[in-house]
């Protein structure tokens, strides 16, 4: 044990580790026994011995690997005392209790991605696709999922069973997709990052999902190395996230891409996704994500909002408007335009989308209409789109006609 | 291995257009190409074609006594049409076969795991 010394391991910090670690534990021990539920509970099994123990013996020196082990044999003694229990560890060919420094690196990895895709499964709803992943690979707490969607924590605890039996009853399988599946199934998976990073902006547990998504797009990205895609994710929620010290001001107010003081952006964060997005352009094989990635790598890169190349991010929404044609993506589009072209085009093409009741519909149409000087119309936008705002900072933008405060 | 019931729902009068004859067919010849292709894997275990739902009765049991009502159990749009039942890998072996029954039948295709029966 070379660990910190025993008065410095607190329950805090234990928990911290078991966050940490518990997403690979569990994946490993999902494919040991077959069972997402016995890993679960394995690994909540073995936090509880770690509790009792480290304060007094230190932290293990590969605590990942303590944890596998002490849940995998407290699963296997447990399952040992009942008959169903001996029979699925026959059927299983768990046959002993390993000791600590046996563990596989390589095969962790692989687990990891097999229990990724199981909880993404497209047999699965949206919503227990993200709870799953969440609670499973991002060792969240039940409590922490449903504060983190705004649902109680006994509907959340309810949708977690409810997905669970479904994995085990309906047989979901728990592998990576054979080739022809992957395509479809990777979109899901980089689709359920997407949305946990998404609902990691505009919640008041943000703090924890948002770096939750962003170590759940680098641990895709690192076990497939080749899914241009996955790179794509990545680098995208690194340039959004870069950004995110100077999204709102020190009275807690939201400040727009064009306002934020550039300095407060996260450089080293920011030189990462945009050597991703080089190594993307060389491969040569876009898709949203990257182009999306490249998007805010143009704003990034530009040492002051008033040097920003719209032409270029004009271009590369044509080319996600031709790969993903929908009126979000022709939204930003338009929104380009308007620096592009000016206001009275980017109007034009906002007035023919479909997306009435859509929060940045409203905001965008109050801009253009104030930049237009047709005051009494942006007046209105400016307050829908207060209505439908999902944050109280960006709600308090608005209402005030999209100024900042001064 | 695990079983799965995967079930074609029509939605009463909603029939697909009216086919020629040489289209109905073809969609038998793909269907019988399909089954004997779930037959030669060894997915196949069971299936059936059902009458239109206005020849269902339904039989209920209240205090001892048999009650027997003309039409299907349920009033509504949406009935039962056919189904099949395999015995595949898992789920994702049963998707496949569900995607290819609903290109064939061009209605969706509910897909069901059963219970395992013990010893089976």
């Amino acid at each position: 044990m070379t660990g910190p010394r025993p008065s410095e391991v607190d329950a805090a910090r234990i928990g911290r580790i078991f966050r940490e670690e518990s997403g690979r534990c569990v994946a490993t021990l999902a494919g040991v026994f077959r069972d997402i539920d016995i890993a679960e509970e394995a690994v909540q099994e073995a936090f509880a011995v770690a509790l009792d123990r480290w304060p007094e013996l230190g932290v293990p020196d590969n605590p990942g690997a303590w944890i596998t082990t002490t849940a995998r044999n407290r699963a296997i003694n447990r399952l040992n005392r009942e008959a169903r229990g001996r029979e699925l560890l026959r059927e299983r060919a768990v046959l002993v209790p390993v000791n600590p420094e046996a563990e596989e690196v390589g095969a962790v990895r692989d687990d990891v991605l097999r229990l990724l895709f199981t909880c993404c499964h497209p047999a699965l709803a949206t919503e227990a696709q993200v709870a799953l992943t969440l609670r499973l690979l991002g060792g969240l707490t039940t409590e922490d999922v449903a504060r983190a969607f705004l649902v109680s924590e006994s509907a959340m605890a309810q949708r977690l069973v409810r997905a669970k039996r479904k994995i085990k009853a309906a047989r979901i399988p728990y592998r990576v997709p054979e080739a022809h599946d992957l395509p479809d199934r990777l979109r899901s998976v980089l689709a359920v990052i997407y949305l946990i990073y998404n609902a990691g902006l505009s919640s008041r547990a943000g703090d924890e999902l948002r770096p939750e998504a962003i170590r759940l797009a680098r641990t895709l990205t690192e076990l497939m190395p080749d899914e241009a895609e996955a790179a794509g994710l990545l680098a995208l929620l690194l340039l959004t996230e870069a950004r995110s010290p100077a999204r709102h001001d020190a009275s807690g107010a939201l400040v727009t891409l064009g306002q934020q003081d550039r300095a407060r952006w996260d450089h080293a964060m920011i030189e990462e996704g945009h050597e991703i997005v080089r190594r993307c352009l060389r491969r040569d094989r876009p898709g949203p994500y990257q182009l999306q990635a490249a998007i805010n790598a143009v704003h990034t890169d530009a040492a002051r909002a008033g040097q920003t190349d719209w032409h270029q991010i004009v271009a590369l929404y044509d080319d996600l408007l031709a790969l993903s044609p929908t009126p979000v993506v022709a939204l930003n589009r338009a929104i380009a335009i308007g620096e592009t072209r000016g206001p009275a085009d980017a109007l034009a093409l906002v007035d023919e989308l479909d997306l009435d009741g859509y929060g940045p519909y409203h905001a965008a149409r109050a801009d253009l209409l104030a930049r237009l000087g047709r005051t009494d119309h942006a007046r209105e936008e400016y307050d829908r789109a207060a209505e439908l705002a999902a944050t109280e900072a960006e709600r308090d933008f608005l209402a005030r006609g999209g100024r900042h405060r001064t | 291995m695990a079983q799965y019931l995967l079930s074609a729902h029509g939605v009463e009068g909603e029939a697909r257009g009216p086919m020629t004859e040489d289209e109905v067919a073809a969609v038998t010849r793909k269907v019988l190409e399909m089954e004997a292709e779930m037959k030669s894997q060894g997915v196949w275990l069971f299936a059936a074609r059902l009458h239109a739902p206005d020849t269902a009765t339904v039989v209920r049991v209240s205090d001892g006594e048999v009650l027997t009502t003309d039409g299907p159990f349920a009033e509504s749009k949406e009935h039962l049409g056919g189904f099949y039942l395999i015995d595949v890998d898992d789920l994702d072996a049963a998707l496949h076969w569900a995607a290819r029954t609903a290109e064939l039948v061009n209605t969706p295709i509910e897909v069901r795991p059963l219970v395992d029966h013990p010893g089976g």
